[in-house]
């Protein structure tokens, strides 16, 4: 492997500007593409590529793309997922920031293997900076002719509308999103029985696809998927919590979570160990050290009970307290719980309770029972993966360290806040 | 005829209104433009929103109301976020918040007397590398120490 490829770029000063970006090779793979290809061909380059979608679900690219109708005089909309809300989760914020052409190019790769005219960036609302430079850029690659009408001549017309989001985790999911899209609350839309690439935006069929997504295929063009997937193929890990360096890592997919952390995130601190880790942000079932040559993939995470999600590595070293990290994670799905659904709606009020209950020194034994008892009513009952996110970190938890929560319940105290307080 | 939001704001959200195929797609961007006029969304600046997207002003509640970043009271002239979140909670983001309320004289989610600064906890900003994190206005501030929060304080006026 011969060094990054998305975040090849980032840190260097000017780089979210547009001659920045031309002088190291930018838009070319998309002047080839709108000049040289088919959609049709552009769609089979990625499938040959093997790009799997980034946004959590892993779902593969180009089937994504085909599956969506590409009927003559018929509306048709390219929507991207830029409200990165997974705690944890933070590359695409990154890459927004950092190298906006990388990603404007993406979706001028995407728009045109899809022959869309129309893309809508669903941004999340806080992400200032990242607004401030994706505005300029898009109105600097305008002006040079990459967007708009007839781009380089090929005939193709694309236009792209930046959409704000205001502040709601949900509106990540992407039928919430699309309703947000709408002017409506984010409230997700039931599927089955219609996917957003049959029905989506405006009832129209709709190819929705993630930041990171995108920004894989600007790189898939120029090298081809032979060369491409000799890069890993390539994935972004954001690694956060205990660990020296966190940031964005840019690494072979299935890279060991061991070798993440130690090699690329320089370890931890003096005389800490590993205690337990998100492999996938707070969606995914906390894991323990044990575990720790998992590689970091897909199926490899999902055969040990949990998940590479959207790829972001929180690790807690030995002086968390895990109950007051889960209740922490609780509250957040209740605060963004849309409340929509029962179990979602009050399955997290009644978890945060019985939470702040055990955390306050008032627990009962019986409590345990309740916390996983409820968590097991959630599993496959909620409406979206929202309320299906809580259970899998907190049932984790209760299975590995269930002493921890007797021992708060039995003495009413944490010994782990206790020894790094002193 | 408009009650509250300045004829370029309504012009602005006029152009909105031409970037979807339906008006409504253009109800965020609009709540955003007319709070950034005035600072939050009073009852007839919803209702000019309303007029301009052709809505009830009971639809421009209800989705004002829905999303966190709109406000509909006054909220100080500085808004301090802060992240407390996992990754800033595995890296002291309650110290900070603790120090913040102090300085301050306020709870969470409170205004200071003077209006001059509002304290919002709020969910993960997507930038756990820089934990613990802090949003005062649109600039994003990382690995606070208290110490730099009292620094940042001071700043605002």
């Amino acid at each position: 492997m011969a060094g990054p490829l998305l975040t090849r770029h980032f840190g260097r000063p000017g780089r979210e500007r547009i001659d920045a970006y031309l002088e190291t090779g930018g838009y070319q793979a998309a002047t080839t593409v709108l000049r040289d290809l088919a959609p049709d061909a552009v769609t089979e380059i990625v499938e040959a590529a093997g790009l799997r979608g980034r946004g959590g679900a892993g779902f593969p690219t180009a089937r994504k793309w085909k599956l969506t109708p590409k009927r003559e005089g018929e509306a048709r909309y390219l929507v991207v997922n830029g409200d990165e809300s997974e705690p944890g989760t933070f590359k695409d914020r990154t890459l927004i920031e950092q190298d906006p052409h990388q990603l404007l190019e993406g979706i001028l790769i995407a728009a045109f293997a899809n022959q869309v005219h129309r893309a809508y960036i669903y941004l999340r609302g806080e992400f200032f900076l990242g607004y401030e430079r994706l505005s300029r850029a898009l109105a600097e690659a305008r002006a040079r002719g990459y967007f708009g009408t007839n781009i380089l001549g090929s005939g193709f017309d694309l236009e792209v509308v930046i959409h704000r989001g205001a502040g709601a985790y949900i509106c990540g999911e992407e039928t919430a999103l699309l309703e947000s899209l709408e002017g409506k609350r984010g409230f997700p839309r039931p599927k089955p029985p219609y996917y957003p690439a049959v029905k989506g935006l405006y009832s129209q069929p709709t190819v929705l696809n993630n930041v990171e997504t995108l920004c894989h295929l600007s790189h898939i063009i120029t090298l081809g998927p032979e060369r491409y997937r000799a890069y890993g193929p390539p994935v972004l890990y954001s690694v956060s919590g205990h660990v020296v360096i966190p940031g964005v890592k840019e690494l072979p997919i299935g890279t060991p979570c061991r070798e993440i952390i130690f090699k690329h995130a320089g370890g931890l601190r003096p005389g800490r160990s590993v205690k337990a880790l998100f492999p996938g942000g707070s969606s995914s079932a906390i894991i323990t050290p044990e575990f720790l040559d998992t590689p970091a993939d897909f199926e490899p995470l999902a055969k040990i009970g949990s998940m590479l999600g959207s790829s972001a590595i929180i690790v807690m070293d030995d002086t968390t307290c895990i109950p007051a990290v889960i209740r922490r994670t609780v509250e957040f799905y209740r605060d963004e719980s849309c409340g929509k659904c029962t179990p979602c709606r009050e399955g997290t009020i009644w978890l945060t309770q019985i939470f702040d209950r055990i955390l306050s020194g008032e627990g009962r034994m019986e409590d345990l029972d309740l916390l996983d008892g409820i968590a097991r009513n959630m599993t496959g009952t909620c409406f979206c993966l929202l309320g299906e996110s809580v259970p899998p970190s907190l049932r984790a938890s209760l299975k590995y360290f269930r002493a921890e929560y007797e021992h708060h319940i039995k003495t009413g105290t944490c010994d782990i806040r206790a020894a790094v307080e002193a | 005829m408009a009650r509250a939001l300045p004829p370029p704001v309504l012009e602005e959200i006029a152009r909105l209104r031409g970037l979807y195929a339906q008006p409504r797609s253009a109800l965020l961007p609009a709540l955003h433009a007319a709070q950034e006029e005035i600072g939050y969304l009073t009852e007839d600046a919803m209702r000019d929103v309303g007029d301009a997207l052709e809505l009830p002003l009971s639809e421009v509640m209800s989705i004002a109301t829905f999303y966190e970043m709109f406000h509909l009271e006054r909220p100080g002239r500085h808004h301090v976020r802060i992240c407390t979140n996992i990754s800033c909670h595995l890296n002291g983001c309650e110290a900070l918040l603790e120090r913040l309320c102090g300085r301050l004289g306020i709870r969470p989610g409170e205004t200071t007397a003077d209006g001059r600064v509002t304290l919002e906890p709020v969910q993960c900003l997507a930038a756990c590398e820089e934990a613990p994190v802090l949003l005062v206005d649109a600039e994003r501030h990382a690995r606070v120490t208290p110490v730099m929060v009292d620094e940042l304080l001071a700043r605002l006026t």
